[in-house]
């Protein structure tokens, strides 16, 4: 039944993974055991748009997929139970820039690869990343920014985290429409990511590393 | 390349080109309209020009390079006209731009319109405006879409998308109006009790509103055609899958409609094809280019698979320029981000009639393989032109024309125009540059 579940989700069938959702839930299985094979399939998803055999789309619907069985899951939960989360993560679109859907994805896709996700919203200016990385303690942080005006809001914010005394306590990752590995060094960031996984897998490489 | 007898797209290039009804300040004036009309006309239609033409689509930059807000060019169209005809004059690129894309600030507050928010509005004084996406269509709607598109918009999709316009949402529709003498008075009656009044006074402010701008930029290309420079932006129309998931559905609301209904979302392309058709032959029908803008959003690499693209994305697009480079038009589509992948399907177009534009798509490919068939319209990188050197500058144009530009085929621009915060040399750099190399010996 697990397989199935992970298959049916990884395989974008909608309808015959809510079932067998449900059908687990009815019988009294461990809710947790169901957000794990949620993540799983997740997991294979990713790999799969790694492989240029997914592409936003698949990412879109594959997550709408994994918040229906999260909202079917929520109710069973028993208070206080949750994954284990790997570390914390600050995303934000920076200031002048109201762009978020490419945001939003990489919010989802890190959350639902263990991460804990603080998406502090678009249009964000310098010294709200600041007091959230203060506030929270996160290794990583992503800037995201779809138009060129974003080049140096970027740069502004990366500045005024070393300001803050902040730049060594966290690695900063941006991304969107324009970025760019030659925008990344204007700005002063540790990495650019080109898509959606690219930002899982830099945010996996440096917790490991912290 | 066979000429047939009537070739309308080489008849409209020509009127272009002779500009009848333009009167030109000075005998030098005259001469430069022909050469550069003439330039960007050989281009289009695959003959070796004199020069490659360039001629970059500009926004906000005029307002930055002369040193003003953009929220000054939205809400004052006379500072607008000045910024703008400041980059005409200083660069003498082969086309002039107008300010039409700088919108007006006082009719959308007007209308108090959803889809943006502007300098002043919602994004600070000196930043462009930019586009609120949201389900302004749900998912559950594609019915009363295809069963009426007209009612839809008018009272659903126009409350939804200015403020003023809401009670419209609350007016019975307008097929009421059949029963004899009876449906009129219906109808009356409908429209009192919706509160139609106060949307319909908004209407007409935002006209007059709307006027300032439309009178501002005709005066303006009225002399720039007579200072020599050709108006090459003639309409505009959008792709249905564009229209649909742009301003209808959604990026992530289409996405799903991809999977969750197909039929529906196939159905309503189709529904949209005539009217995508419509827009472009209509918004055309004042200007003499023959030009038809289409900026393209959705069908990229990345957001739609190959699949994907074949099926949903493609073949309205394909029967929409079809259509246009029928009516003599040139469709100008530009493929923003990449679309390297897809390039053999796109190239599926009659040759010598359409610019594609390009921005992220390895353009030196695109060159291989359908530099036969269309002449190619970018794509200086907006990093390089925000970020980078002059020098840098000057050696990626190099490239272009040595490679794009091989026996013409070439236009000249930035990725997607240039970008609003370009730094000023960067711009000379890639003016002086095309203009000194770009020239066919």
């Amino acid at each position: 039944m697990a397989d199935d579940l992970i298959n049916l989700m990884a395989d974008l069938k909608e309808q015959e993974a809510l079932t067998i959702v449900k059908r687990r839930l009815d019988v009294g299985e461990d809710p947790l055991l169901i957000l794990d094979d949620s993540r799983k399939a997740m997991e294979i998803v990713g790999k799969r748009f790694a492989a240029n055999e997914y592409f936003i789309p698949e990412l879109v619907y594959s997550g709408e997929i994994a918040k229906e069985i999260a909202e079917l899951v929520r109710p069973k939960l028993i208070k206080g139970q949750d994954i284990k989360r790997l570390g914390k993560v600050i995303i934000g679109t920076v200031s002048g820039d109201i762009h978020d859907i490419g945001k939003n994805i990489v919010s989802f896709m890190l959350d639902i690869a263990g991460f804990e996700v603080y998406d502090i919203g678009i249009d964000q200016p310098p010294q709200s990343f600041i007091d959230k990385i203060q506030q929270t303690g996160a290794g990583v942080v992503g800037l995201s920014g779809l138009l060129t005006l974003a080049f140096d809001s970027m740069k502004v914010t990366v500045e005024a985290i070393k300001d803050a005394g902040l730049r060594d306590n966290v690695k900063i990752m941006i991304g969107g429409g324009q970025m760019n590995d030659e925008i990344r060094k204007y700005t002063g960031a540790d990495a650019y990511g080109e898509d959606a996984m690219a930002g899982v897998t830099l945010a996996k490489k440096w917790i490991g590393i912290k | 390349m066979m000429e047939t007898n009537t070739d309308k797209t080489k008849e409209k290039l020509d009127l272009w080109c002779s500009a009848p009804d333009v009167t030109f300040d000075t005998p030098q004036a005259e001469q430069d309209y022909r050469k550069r009309s003439r330039r960007i006309s050989d281009a289009i239609q695959l003959k070796i020009p004199d020069r490659v033409p360039i001629t970059p689509l500009v926004t906000f930059f005029p307002a930055n390079y002369a040193g003003v807000t953009a929220q000054d060019v939205m809400y004052d169209h006379d500072i607008a006209y000045e910024a703008f005809k400041k980059v005409a004059l200083d660069f003498q690129w082969d086309t002039a731009m107008n300010h039409l894309n700088t919108l007006s600030g006082p009719m959308l507050e007007e209308l108090d319109y959803k889809q943006l928010k502007w300098p002043g509005h919602g994004v600070p004084s000196n930043r462009s405006y930019q586009f609120v996406e949201e389900e302004y269509m749900k998912a559950n709607e594609y019915d009363i879409f295809l069963n009426d598109p007209s009612d839809f918009m008018i009272r659903t999709y126009l409350p939804r998308i200015c403020g003023t316009l809401a009670p419209f949402q609350l007016m019975p529709p307008l097929t009421m109006v059949f029963p004899y003498y009876v449906g009129v008075m219906m109808m009356m009656a409908g429209m009192v009790l919706s509160g139609s009044a106060s949307a319909l006074e908004s209407i007409i402010k935002a006209q007059e509103k709307f006027i300032n701008l439309a009178v501002s930029t005709s005066i303006f290309n009225g002399e720039m055609q007579a200072l020599g420079f050709p108006i090459m932006m003639g309409g505009t129309t959008q792709a249905p899958f564009d229209t649909l998931g742009d301003s209808l559905r959604g990026t992530q609301g289409i996405m799903l409609d991809m999977y969750r209904q197909p039929d529906n979302l196939l159905k309503a392309l189709d529904k949209l094809l005539p009217t995508a058709i419509q827009m472009g032959i209509a918004s055309s029908a004042t200007s003499l280019s023959p030009v038809v803008f289409i900026p393209l959003h959705k069908g990229p690499m990345g957001f739609m698979s190959l699949e994907q693209f074949k099926k949903f994305y493609w073949p309205t697009l394909h029967k929409l320029m079809l259509a246009l480079i029928e009516q003599g038009l040139v469709p100008m589509p530009c493929f923003e981000a990449d679309y390297t992948d897809r390039l053999d399907i796109i190239k599926d177009i009659p040759a010598g009639k359409a610019i594609y534009w390009f921005e992220k798509t390895d353009i030196f490919k695109a060159k291989e393989v359908l530099g036969d068939r269309v002449c190619i319209r970018g794509n200086v990188p907006s990093s390089i032109m925000c970020t980078g050197t002059p020098e840098q500058v000057r050696q990626y144009c190099k490239k272009l024309i040595d490679v794009v530009g091989k026996n013409g085929g070439l236009i000249v621009d930035g990725d997607v125009g240039i970008p609003d915060e370009a730094k000023v040399e960067n711009v000379r750099a890639m003016t002086d540059f095309v203009k000194e190399y770009g020239v066919y010996r």
